[in-house]
């Protein structure tokens, strides 16, 4: 294990395992049958890392990063995400909880349609109360980050798909988050727009030292992962620890 | 942005069913000022007729209201010339008072000895000169003054009558007096002449009725002798000249009515006696002074000696018909606001329930984002309010177009219980307190119209939510 020392960028201690999930099993009930969508998961989320949850379609990789995102709840075991037991979590806290400490990139990007770019940034800073002037710094450096300093007036109709997913991005990591969760987020992407966007991702993980957990059947997003989180069937079938663990703090 | 901001986005994503909406909920408003505004119009005009005839206020025996129609003389004011000169004088109430009139009502019977007809009556005595001064309030600018009255200036032995009376009293040719064929023949007269007694009676009448003849009399007109019980219970009878037929607005009063100058009046109840009058009439510059006026009579009334207890009626007391009809317009009012405030509602809950629908993604991602449900609920229900907020606006301004429209055409009826055609108006200007009420109203309804979305929206389910296409 590391040890609890600050990691680059003073980040404190309690990063080093951003996500630890123990025994955790997830059942869907569809009509009258019990699908089990997880089972008997151990997993242990490295910090600052390019994590993958892989698998094919139906395995229960959307479910697992549902459940680490705090935005399902399993039916047995126990989710601890920046060292917070979240399962048992009020729904209140749970969502602010998920305001502060996680942020999210969706395969349909998700952007709210009546807001423009700018605003679609901005919004999550607006919940968390912060001043017009701290916003507006925040909002455009993020925009600058993705290469959208020129779209901040347009809506998400006027974006292409890339684009959009790069608003998405900035969105994500408005709020500085410990997480960012992306749920395919290439699959709605052209091949080379995807490429972009993994390597955009890529970048701002390495600039904002935030893990990054990727639900994804993407050869290219496994091949820029650090860890690969192989999931068939609702089992873990391996984990691929691709960077040292050294590597993580140096 | 603000979530009242974010709230008129969304509702402009979808313009035509906000449009829509929106319509529907100007049209509710609008039908409910509209029809407000002529409820208005009908209390001013009602208001206006009551207090033209009667006074804001009166100064009565205190049980003549209940039990003195049938006994004036019983229920009177033998002091109320000194009582109205004290309310003149008063320095709180001469400026709220532009009138103070005494009357004098009382039954009797009407008979035309000629025809040998003759039918009870309800006999009004005034100050003709008075009631013309009531007759010009126009606290509510009115477009139509009611006239004055057909006795002013005539000799003190001048009467009107109601058309009912006339065509009982079969003086439908002389007084012109419409619709007065009868299938019934007429009973040959039997007393040709008035009987002496009577005719004495009627010429004498104490020693004031002699005074009365020193007007000379138009013979011209029809003459009618009128019998009523004096102050000490005996018959007395006047001989009054008709001057012309009147219709009384509703038939029960047109079928009685006669009135005379109160002199004459109270030569006939009280012949040489000391002349008394049912009520003292109290016309304030406005409705609104009737609280002040009424508390100063009482104190006025404590200096007043303690054998003649008075007591002071309001014109709503006094016309039970006003608040009858005020409350009938009340309760039609508050059915069509209920009816108007549903369909408003379903429509809203519609809308909004289609919006939630259509955004079941977008609650997801903001739910996923970190928002509470409590903000979800905001969220739409916001948007509720703001429809209400604009409907409002443009349901009062379109309310005000149409009531100006509708007063402008210069539509007139009769209402119940008036002789005289009022306008058809609808009162809106001016009338703030009703119009924020309404769009108070309908902004709450629209916005508990947007509750039950709201709610679905944010117990959605966050997966499943951002699991809808």
């Amino acid at each position: 294990m590391p040890t609890l020392d600050l990691l680059p960028g003073g980040r404190p201690k309690a990063l080093l395992h951003p996500v630890v999930l123990k025994g955790v099993s997830r059942t869907y009930r569809l009509d009258a049958v019990d699908v089990p969508a997880l089972t008997d998961i151990d997993l242990v989320i490295l910090p600052d890392r390019f994590t993958v949850i892989s698998g094919p379609s139906g395995s229960g990789k959307t479910t697992l990063l549902n459940l680490i995102g705090c935005i399902d709840r399993p039916d047995r075991g126990t989710i601890m995400v920046g060292g917070k037991a979240v399962q048992t979590m009020p729904d209140d806290a749970l969502s602010d909880f998920r305001a502060r400490q996680l942020g999210f990139v969706f395969q349909n990007f998700n952007l709210l349609p009546v807001l423009t770019a700018f605003e679609n940034v901005e919004y999550p800073l607006v919940l968390a109360g912060m001043s017009p002037n701290a916003r507006r710094a925040r909002v455009e450096k993020l925009l600058d980050a993705v290469g959208l300093s020129a779209f901040g007036r347009n809506r998400p109709g006027q974006l292409s798909g890339g684009q959009r997913q790069r608003v998405a991005i900035a969105r994500a990591l408005a709020r500085k988050p410990q997480i960012v969760l992306a749920d395919e987020p290439t699959a709605n992407l052209d091949s080379k727009t995807g490429s972009e966007i993994i390597e955009l991702m890529r970048s701002m993980q390495q600039r904002h030292h935030v893990s990054f957990i990727f639900s994804s059947h993407d050869p290219k997003v496994l091949d820029a992962a650090d860890d690969a989180v192989h999931i068939h069937d609702g089992r873990i079938t391996s984990i691929e620890r691709r960077l040292a663990m050294a590597e993580t703090s140096a | 942005m603000s979530t009242l901001s974010l709230a008129w986005r969304n509702l402009l994503r979808n313009r035509r069913r906000s449009l829509m909406t929106l319509i529907a909920m100007v049209l509710g408003l609008m039908a409910v000022l509209l029809f407000g505004g002529y409820i208005r119009d009908i209390n001013y005009g009602l208001q206006s007729d009551f207090v033209r005839r009667t006074g804001h206020l009166q100064i009565q025996h205190k049980d003549y209201f209940r039990f003195g129609s049938g006994n004036p003389a019983a229920y009177g004011i033998r002091d109320y010339e000194r009582i109205i000169a004290v309310v003149k004088r008063d320095p709180v109430l001469q400026p709220l008072l532009p009138v103070v009139t005494p009357t004098l009502q009382f039954g009797g019977i009407a008979g035309n000895f000629a025809a040998s007809v003759s039918r009870t009556v309800f006999v009004s005595g005034m100050v003709v000169e008075d009631q013309n001064r009531m007759r010009e309030w126009n606290d509510f600018e009115l477009r139509i003054l009611s006239r004055h009255l057909s006795l002013s200036g005539t000799a003190p032995d001048t009467a009107v009558i109601g058309t009912g009376v006339a065509r009982v009293l079969q003086l439908c040719a002389q007084l012109d007096v419409p619709d007065c064929e009868s299938s019934v023949v007429a009973s040959t007269p039997q007393g040709a002449a008035l009987p002496a007694d009577i005719a004495e009676l009627a010429t004498t009448g104490g020693a004031p009725a002699k005074s009365a003849a020193k007007a000379a009399p138009d013979t011209a007109r029809p003459r009618i002798e009128i019998l009523a019980s004096n102050a000490r219970g005996a018959p007395n009878v006047a001989a009054v000249s008709v001057l012309r037929a009147e219709f009384q607005g509703v038939k029960e009063l047109d079928d009685v009515y006669v009135g005379l100058h109160l002199a004459q009046a109270q030569r006939l109840v009280f012949g040489a006696a000391p002349p008394q009058v049912t009520a003292i009439a109290l016309q304030l510059r406005h409705t609104a002074d009737i609280p002040l006026a009424q508390g100063r009579l009482d104190e006025l009334h404590k200096t007043t000696p303690k054998d003649e207890p008075l007591v002071v009626l309001d014109y709503e007391t006094l016309n039970p018909f006003y608040r009858q009809t005020l409350s009938m317009f009340a309760a039609i009012f508050g059915f069509i606001a209920v009816l108007i405030g549903a369909i408003v509602l379903f429509t809203v809950t519609n809308t909004m329930s289609m919006a939630v629908v259509e955004r079941t993604a977008e609650i997801g991602t903001l739910r996923a984002i970190g928002l509470r449900r409590a903000r979800i609920r905001a969220m739409f229900v916001s948007e509720g309010i703001v429809l209400g907020i604009f409907g409002a606006l443009i349901g009062i301004a379109a309310a005000m177009g149409f009531s100006w429209a509708i007063n402008q055409l210069g539509l007139t009826w009769i209402p119940p219980g008036r002789i005289e055609p009022v306008p058809l108006a609808v009162r809106l200007a001016g009338e703030h307190g009703m119009m924020l009420v309404s769009a108070t109203g309908l902004v709450i309804v629209a916005a508990l119209s947007a509750i039950l979305p709201a709610a679905r929206a944010s117990r959605m389910n966050i997966v499943d939510a951002l699991r809808h296409v």
